[in-house]
């Protein structure tokens, strides 16, 4: 080994702390970059990969009752490539072990052959036999919530008929890796699952022999997705067509797009935050270092190595940290990985999701963690590479103090004279003490910028159920009913009030813009689901016009005032201008409001209502239950309070996962970032200290100078870290924003407190690691050597 | 000798102070028991062969370091026996230290320095007063760096007097200094020693600093070989080297 080498190994050993803790942060740089990497590439691989094996559609639609021979007309749209007809209807479950209502998609499954799109995987048992009214298929995560296995039966209420089922299959399918009951929020296998039944026997039960209502279609590579929905809407038009819509609008689809959003914004926020501060630990440790060296690299450089030589084992110094930093890290990262793939698993349902490997992940981690290496590590190559032998084998002139403004500012603050030391320690070496400063403020950040959405989450909840959506459940009919039916539910027991609405599936336009959704006509007055304005008050829906909520504004790119085109989907098609009168708060998905009279007559079909909010008699919800899964015209039940305490439980596990996973990420920082600047300015002011104990100095007093710098500088490190830290909430909610649902900026001051109380506990735990070292102190030594 | 024993009781006490450092398998033996007696207000140079463990020796009744065995009674007490805390309040209180190589913190004025100690000490004197007795003054605002070697000591020990010490320890702090500004430092000590009543202990390699002192003791391996007593104390500025 050469000498140059060797002297490498021997300064890392001796500086192993230090190095290690700079090693450590890199780890998390590359531990974040690996897992949000890695787990965006195996969602996404993972999916493509499913979707292509089983065959996943890429336009999908939902109509009334559409004649069979429909289907060759749609394979017949230019840029098709397959087609699916099928028979799909919401069905409400009457099963043996729970009280409350669950409800199933029914799906047919073709008689003859095999489906040739969206595809379920078998897990166990066997497809349904055509033309079986009693067999069932039904979705794997929904029998293992209820613990079905096959032979296991359940009743379903199809078309208002009461059907005993019997599980004989149990499969997976690529439209519902991520499934939502409808009105739910987050997924709940308990209270929804899918059925898949032949297609003869569902025909049969829903009154559609010969008929379909959903089709499927994939297209060809290159084909216009726009033109086939078009084109397929005008087709399916006659026939009660809802509107075709793309895999965006497709529901499991777009979670899975929202997610990986999220792991995109993380991957691009977090792990540039690490190198940031592993190139500032890097590069002030190498410049104390060199500091220390200035004799030797002197004497090297008259002994002939050349200044790239010398410069280049510095360099070389930072990339061997960087290498334990990327293995460290990487092992971090895909344990982390591991374990986020497992947390995945409960929502996201995919026969197979194993978190990726990808070499090139880890090739591309280590390479920026190199580079950040070698950027804190320039700065000091290059002073060793400029420094001439002569003037390094002299020592360093004595650090020059001058009497200026911040001594005459010391002087009137009247600080105890130790006080001034630390105070002049810091303000010598200004840009150390910057880098300190905004390194242990990223730390501060991260807590910021992740412990938000915690309380965002709350906010939105209470928004959500406590001032818009205050219903315990709500009833949505089979197919729109005339008002008297909501009455009817309004009379079942243990219900207390209800509040009838209407739905309608509406296409909303502005220039090139547009968006499915659906118009909720309410009533006035509402108590239970009621429309907030941008202040979070509850209004009337406006007399004219729609009310539309500011995300949906946003998509449309409409204000308060504008003409936006609605166009109808269901029933009688057509199209009609509208104002947008207001313009309202909802976080969750794109909403739009307005009167249920105007809801009505826009639809012109008389009085109807689609379904109704009401709210509960906690002590008699059962009896509700019982009885709703009787009502015939009931579709399905959406229970928002089991909802939000399903949607609270999921969220209080994945907290504690992701706050320990930040804590740790910011404690990693912290004490790096303040570790190194105290053994720096130990080891600068090591000779000061040990001549203040020679002086009767407690241990405590020496250490108390080292205490006010990291003091100082924990101190300045707050107020920036609070700031960055509302930066990167700021980039956070804008990349977690999607079309599904929106978090609210809300960094309340807890938040910051949190930040702050974690970043300053391991600041304290670093500082008493680096008293030890002030406690054991050589105090003869220094009393024999010259500085 | 006998005579003047009697007048003051001895302020320091060693007896069979020994000290052995065991580096690796060999053991050193720095002091090899060392009866000493310094009274109240003695000035006392100590002269030796390098190595012969006159710094040793130093740190010990300074209380920086401790002894393998032995006695160091200092105003009746053991201070083998105090505990780490009890020692750093006996330098702090009770001891005056001046090294060759000053250690003064580069980022304090000569004021600040010298404050450094007041503000601990338990009756010191102003920092400008102490300055002002080693002639310093008119220099207190300035950084160690724009000092010379000779000034620098001269900060030291005004550091090392503020605290109005009973004991002075100073280990060769000439020793970077040319003649003539080592002839200042000592008469700052001297003047000191004679206002103030310190018993000061000064390590040299200088024998001609000997003549300046009440007493001359020579280390040699570990223990003391010669003290004598000088009839008549020259004046600092009578010395030359
Ligand atoms: N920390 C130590 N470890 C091992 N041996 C030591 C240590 N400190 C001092 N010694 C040894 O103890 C002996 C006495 O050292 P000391 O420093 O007291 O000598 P000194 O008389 O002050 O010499 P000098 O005039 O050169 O300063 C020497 O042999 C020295 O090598
Ligand atoms: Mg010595």
């Amino acid at each position: 080994m050469s000498p140059m080498r060797r002297k490498l190994l021997r300064d890392l050993l001796r500086l192993w702390p230090q190095a290690l803790a700079i090693a450590l942060v890199m780890a998390a740089g590359v531990a974040t970059f690996v897992l949000a990497v890695g787990a965006h590439a195996s969602l996404e691989q993972t999916r493509s990969a499913y979707y292509e094996r089983q065959r996943f559609a890429d336009v999908f639609a939902r109509v009334v009752r559409a004649p069979d021979s429909l289907g060759p007309e749609i394979a017949a749209i230019p840029g098709v490539a397959a087609v699916e007809t099928r028979i799909a209807a919401l069905a409400l479950l009457d099963l043996p072990d729970m009280i409350e209502p669950a409800s199933a998609m029914m799906l047919s499954l073709p008689d003859h052959g095999e489906a040739l799109l969206n595809v379920p995987v078998l897990r166990q048992g066997r497809a349904p036999t055509p033309g079986s009214d009693r067999e069932a298929m039904v979705s794997e995560p929904f029998a293992a919530a209820h613990g079905y296995g096959l032979g296991s039966t359940f009743e379903a209420i199809l078309d208002g008929r009461k059907r005993e089922l019997a599980i004989v299959g149990i499969a997976l399918s690529p439209e519902f890796v991520y499934t939502v009951g409808p009105g739910d929020l987050m997924p709940d296998d308990r209270r929804f699952g899918i059925v898949w039944m032949s297609r003869r026997a569902l025909a049969g039960a829903f009154d559609l022999r010969g008929a379909f209502s959903e089709v499927s279609v994939r297209l060809r590579r290159g084909a216009s997705e726009p033109a086939v929905i078009d084109r397929l809407d005008a087709l399916l038009e006659p026939f009660g067509g809802e509107g075709a819509y793309g895999r965006d609008d497709q529901a499991s689809h777009a979670f899975l797009d929202a997610e990986l959003m999220q792991l995109r914004a993380m991957s691009r926020i977090l792990p540039p935050i690490f190198l940031l501060v592993s190139a500032l630990l890097v590069n002030m440790t190498l410049a104390r270092l060199v500091t220390l060296e200035r004799e030797q690299i002197g004497l090297l450089k008259a002994l002939g190595y050349s200044g790239f030589a010398i410069g280049s084992h510095y360099v070389e110094f930072a990339g061997l940290i960087a290498l334990v930093g990327v293995a460290i890290g990487a092992l971090a990262g895909t344990w982390l990985g591991i374990g986020l793939t497992t947390l995945y698993g409960d929502f996201f349902r995919f026969p197979f999701l194993l978190f990726q490997k990808d070499p090139q992940t880890y090739l591309a981690a280590a390479a920026v963690t190199l580079v950040a290496a070698g950027v804190g590590a320039a700065r000091a190559a290059a002073q060793v590479a400029a420094l001439a032998p002569a003037v390094a084998m002299v020592p360093p002139a004595p650090a020059r103090y001058k009497t200026g403004l911040f001594d005459r500012a010391v002087a009137l603050a009247q600080l105890s004279t130790t006080a001034v030391m630390a105070a002049r320690s810091l303000v010598r070496r200004p840009l150390r003490t910057a880098g300190a400063v905004v390194g242990a403020a990223l730390s501060v950040a991260i807590l910021v910028g992740s412990l938000w959405t915690f309380g965002s989450v709350e906010f939105m909840i209470d928004v959500t159920f406590n001032r818009a959506e205050r219903q315990d459940a709500t009833v949505t009919f089979v197919r729109e009913r005339p008002v008297a039916a909501a009455r009817e539910i309004g009379r079942l027991p243990g219900v207390i009030a209800f509040e009838p609405y209407r739905a309608i599936p509406v296409k909303l336009r502005n220039g090139t813009r547009e968006r499915r959704v659906a118009i909720m006509g309410v009533v006035e007055g509402a108590e239970l689901s009621r429309v907030l304005d941008e202040r979070l008050a509850p209004i009337d829906p406006p007399e004219n016009g729609l009310a539309v909520s500011a995300a949906l504004a946003r998509a449309l790119d409409l204000r308060r005032g504008e003409m936006v085109e609605v166009e109808l989907l269901g029933g009688r098609r057509h199209t009609q201008v509208m104002p947008v009168s207001e313009v309202i708060e909802g976080y969750l998905g794109l909403t739009a409001n307005m009167r249920l009279e105007a809801a009505n007559a826009l639809m012109g079909e008389g009085a109807l209502v689609s379904g109704a909010h009401i709210l509960l008699d906690p002590a008699h919800d059962e009896a509700f239950f019982a009885a709703v899964k009787d009502i015939p015209a009931a579709r399905f039940v959406a229970l928002q309070r089991v909802a939000l305490q399903k949607f609270r439980d999921t969220l209080a596990s994945n907290i504690i996962i992701m706050i320990s996973v930040y804590v740790a990420l910011a404690v990693i920082i912290a004490f790096g970032v303040i570790y190194n600047f105290a053994r720096i300015s130990l080891s600068e002011q090591g000779r000061e200290l040990a001549s203040l104990r020679v002086l009767g100095f407690t241990p405590a007093e020496t250490s108390g100078i080292l205490f006010v710098e990291i003091g100082v500088v924990t101190a300045l490190a707050q107020p920036l870290g609070w700031a960055l830290g509302y930066g990167f909430a700021a980039m956070l909610a804008q990349g977690f924003e999607s079309e599904l649902y929106r978090v609210p900026l809300i960094v309340g001051p807890e938040v910051y407190a949190w930040a702050s109380l974690v970043a300053i506990g391991a600041t304290l735990v670093s500082a008493l690691v680096v008293r030890r070292r002030i406690d054991r102190l050589d105090l003869i030594a220094v009393l024999k050597t010259r500085e | 000798m006998e005579e003047r024993a009697e007048e003051t009781r001895p302020l320091i006490r060693t007896s069979g102070l020994t000290k052995v450092y065991n580096s690796g398998d060999l053991a050193v033996h720095a002091l090899r028991g060392v009866d000493f007696e310094a009274r109240a207000g003695e000035f006392v140079v100590m002269l030796g062969p390098s190595g012969s463990g006159k710094s040793t020796f130093l740190n010990i009744v300074g209380g920086l370091d401790r002894a393998t065995s032995g006695e160091t009674i200092f105003a009746g007490r053991d201070i083998a026996t105090m505990s780490d805390r009890e020692l750093t309040l006996y330098r702090r209180d009770h001891v005056g230290f001046v090294f060759q190589f000053y250690n003064l913190a580069p980022s304090l004025t000569a004021r600040e320095n010298v404050a450094l100690v007041t503000e601990i000490a338990h009756d010191p004197m102003r920092p400008e007063e102490a300055l002002e007795i080693v002639g310093l003054g008119p220099r207190m605002n300035h950084f160690p760096a724009q000092l010379s070697g000779g000034e620098q000591q001269r900060v030291a020990i005004a550091r090392a007097i503020a605290k109005r010490p009973e004991v002075l320890l100073c280990d060769e702090p000439t020793g970077a200094l040319d003649s003539r500004t080592g002839i200042l430092v000592l008469e700052a000590l001297a003047q000191v020693n004679r206002d103030f009543g310190a018993t000061t202990l000064v390590i040299t390699h200088n024998v001609a600093i000997g003549d300046i002192a009440d007493r001359v003791v020579t280390f040699g391996d570990g223990r003391i070989v010669a003290d004598r007593r000088n009839a008549v104390r020259k004046q600092p500025q009578e010395v030359s080297w």
